[in-house]
């Protein structure tokens, strides 16, 4: 990034500890091949077609491995695999799946190093953030959904329940070993066999993931990798031999996914974007809410769908709020993924950080402040300053578009009233944050916002047994919890 | 020979009903309802779609209202409904006769059903908070509770089809989605829509506030297309969607809902089929539901 006038011009950072590099090693990643096929049926497999893909570490923009472009004849294949094993995977005692996912969850722990490094490398998020939230996320998804496996008859929707069959579901590159955990471990738990598309950007951890099935022995076929890009999608979801999709990603994909499927019997869960407002009111303990509005936003560079894109903040203590928040904004540290000291990594890709750009150019041709500390950022690859912007107004498009980026929308409100007609003036419905001490605030507010997720005076948190997902334009269906096993069972 | 004659019967002009009132369609148009064997039994109001919206609106205006009630209120509301059909069974009866070709007694035992249906539904409001959400033991210090939360406006393309259709099947599908604190707006049974139009007067007398259920009769072709691609219904019941092609067709509807991303309860793939008098489970209570998770640290 260019340095504007809206930067703060680097200034010696007084009074901060300065640290030392604390780089964890690559080489904890394992063997990354030079390029990689499908797993289809339990084995690797080559394409049937010769296109290639490649990932690259946005950090570097080196190029880490070829992948396959999945066409739609391997995308048959996969389907093919799946619905063979899904009669031998389905009759089987719900105990004996639940051990399968038990084993899956303890190889993950034992492999977490090695996934989050390679998580770290692939998508660009800090290593502090791989290792100590998805990975522990991932494994503790398997455990939760493991226990299910035996006891589904217990879980409100009558007594044995029917799994759908094929999955075919679609991930996003924001989290995405974690995503795989959301899709497969509730999928396998109730019965139904899957085939995964990760996303183009991120699919090594998912390759690395058909090892794990591996190493558990769990049945060939039960899970199925297709790696391409959005055409790869497509195809797993218009196939007709698929019985359920699962959707992870923007709004306008899942828009067009819906509308694949309509007439179709293919059940279908979407969990889509989301712009959510992080509301701090004038009696919530400051400094908390500064790290909860931090974390809310700045978490994974910003690209998360439940991300705490819109502050709003009460107009009296506007001026006290954005002090505190600039100051810790000036602390955080923008760099190597593989850093342990590093709080915002790399953006994933070219693609994501030039859209990040046009929408923040439009902040401010739009007429909203811009504001970002000083900070050096590395010569190569993806990086965007944490920026901030007052005087945004409700119509400006970083207060309405998903940005999906470390990038941060102030307005301000004066009511608790004003503050929900705010913080609903959106399609989308994922998520929201409450900042006050007044408990029943709290309640009469996440009473009347239209936000699947609310968090009050804490941001971003996240467990297999919390139920997760969005209102309005956000998607339907949940995932996590009892709840996520509703969209894998015919019920 | 005396040459008196027998009373003349007062007949009924059959209105929409939209925001709590009666209007006749914006249009200035009927369309005749026959009974199973062709005879005329009245003439009907036919919807437009500017009606629809207009009804769109009435049913957004009383989201807040209705959604705000307690469950226990919503709970009496809908008994009270249960109430008021039960003085007005005979009258029902006829009408589900002559709609479904059914003799009086089967009528009556359809009516009788669509009574306990909606005390069926009296006794969930105030319980499906508790089959649908709960509290989540998570691994840290936090309270953490699922809530379901009424979608909001519910169109409902009513059953066409099935033992019991054009009543029971009604009832069966609009009781369910106010019972959770939505309100809906209903594209009556195009062919037999007399009973959906004397419901509106049960309604009107049933402590239901004015807005949450509007039913409008009509060409479910027009109807139910407008209730699609509203940008202002968060949800589709397609019970009733019979078309197999065409923009009332499910397909074609789902398609359309698909852009603002509604919640679509498909129609059963063999409509004739359907017994209305069977037991309805909960799918469709707890399909117009949005699971709310709130999170709060635990500290002192």
């Amino acid at each position: 990034m260019a340095k504007n006038k809206n930067v703060e011009e680097p200034v010696k950072k007084s009074g901060l500890f300065e640290y030392a590099p604390a780089p964890e090693s690559p080489a904890a990643a394992g063997d990354i091949a030079s390029s990689y096929g499908h797993f289809i049926g339990g084995e690797f497999v080559d394409s049937s077609g010769s296109e290639a893909l490649k990932t690259v570490n946005p950090a570097t923009e080196q190029v880490l491995a070829e992948f396959a472009q999945g066409t739609d004849e391997d995308v048959d294949r996969a389907v093919t695999a799946a619905r063979k094993a899904f009669a031998d995977w389905s009759a089987l005692p719900g105990s004996e799946r639940a051990k399968y996912l038990f084993r899956i969850a303890r190889i993950v722990q034992e492999r977490s190093r090695e996934l989050a490094v390679l998580e770290s490398i692939d998508n660009g998020k800090p290593i502090r953030e791989t290792r100590d939230v998805d990975l522990p996320l991932v494994a503790a998804h398997f455990f939760y959904y493991a226990g299910w496996a035996d006891k589904l008859d217990y879980a409100g929707y009558g007594a044995n329940p029917k799994p759908l069959g094929v999955a075919g579901q679609v991930i996003p590159w924001n989290f995405p070993l974690l995503m795989l955990a959301w899709k497969i471990a509730p999928a396998l738990a109730t019965g139904n066999t899957v085939v995964l598309k990760p996303a183009e950007t991120t699919p090594l951890t998912a390759l690395r993931f058909a090892e794990i099935c591996r190493q558990a022995g769990l049945p060939k076929g039960v899970v199925n990798i297709v790696t391409g890009d959005g055409r790869t999608g497509a195809a797993l979801t218009a196939h007709p031999d698929v019985n359920k999709v699962a959707f992870t990603g923007s709004t306008p994909v899942g828009r067009a996914i819906a509308k694949q499927l309509a007439g179709t019997r293919k059940k279908l869960s979407l969990e889509l974007g989301g712009k959510a407002a992080n509301i701090v009111f004038d009696d919530a303990p400051i400094d908390q809410a500064v790290e909860g509005i931090v974390n809310g936003i700045f978490f994974n560079q910003g690209h998360v769908c439940c991300a705490g894109s819109r502050l709003l903040v009460q107009e009296s203590i506007q001026d006290e709020l954005l002090d505190a928040l600039k100051r810790r904004m000036g602390t955080l540290r923008v760099g190597d993924p593989l850093d342990k000291n590093t709080d915002i990594g790399a953006i994933n890709s070219a693609e994501q950080l030039a859209r990040i750009t046009a929408l923040t150019a439009a902040g401010e041709a739009e007429g909203a402040e811009r504001w970002s500390p000083a900070c050096e950022l590395p010569g190569n690859g993806f990086w965007f300053r944490p920026t901030l912007f007052t005087g945004v107004s409700q119509a400006h498009r970083i207060a309405q578009e998903e940005i999906f980026g470390p990038v941060l929308s102030v307005l301000t409100f004066r009511t608790p009233a004003e503050a929900v007609e705010k913080a609903n003036n959106t399609p989308y419905g994922l998520s929201a944050g409450i900042w006050t001490e007044k408990g029943s605030r709290i309640l009469w507010m996440a009473n009347r916002l239209k936000a699947g997720v609310v968090w009050a005076n804490t941001f971003n948190k996240f467990d297999p047994t919390s139920p997760f997902g969005g209102y309005k334009e956000s998607g339907y269906g949940r995932e996590g919890g009892r709840h996520g096993l509703e969209a894998y069972l015919d019920v | 020979m005396s040459d008196v004659i027998a009373r003349l019967e007062v007949l009924k002009t059959y209105k929409l009903y939209v925001g709590g009132k009666f209007p006749r369609s914006e249009s200035g148009r009927v369309y005749e309802v026959t009974d199973s064997k062709g005879q005329w039994l009245a003439n009907a109001p036919l919807g437009t779609r500017k009606d629809t919206r207009d009804a769109v609106l009435a049913a957004r205006a009383a989201v807040k209202g209705w959604a705000g009630t307690t469950a226990y209120n919503r709970g009496q509301v809908l008994y009270r409904v249960a109430e008021m059909l039960q003085g007005r069974r005979e009258q029902f009866t006829a009408e589900v006769a002559t709609a479904e070709g059914l003799s009086a007694k089967k009528a009556a035992a359809l009516v009788d059903a669509a009574i306990d249906r909606w005390v069926w539904y009296a006794g969930w409001t105030d319980k499906v908070a508790q089959i649908a959400g709960g509290a989540n033991p998570v691994a840290g210090p936090y309270f953490n509770l699922s809530t379901p939360e009424p979608t909001g406006v519910v169109g409902v393309v009513a059953p066409q089809r099935g033992t019991g259709f054009s009543f029971l099947g009604l009832v069966s599908v609009i009781a369910p989605a106010i019972a959770t604190g939505n309100t809906v707006v209903v594209a009556a049974a195009a062919d037999a829509p007399l009973p959906a139009l004397s419901l509106g007067e049960v309604l009107a007398t049933s402590d239901v506030p004015g807005g949450v259920v509007n039913i409008i009769s009509g060409r479910t072709a027009d109807i139910a297309p407008t209730l699609a691609s509203h940008q202002d219904i968060n949800a589709l019941d397609l019970a009733g969607a019979i078309a197999v092609e065409g923009p009332g067709a499910a397909a074609a509807l789902e398609a359309s809902a698909a852009d603002t991303l509604k919640r679509v309860l498909r129609p059963a793939e063999d409509q004739s089929a359907l017994d209305w008098t069977d037991a309805p489970g909960t799918e469709r209570l707890l399909s117009f539901l949005e699971t709310k998770t709130v999170w709060h640290p635990m500290g002192i």
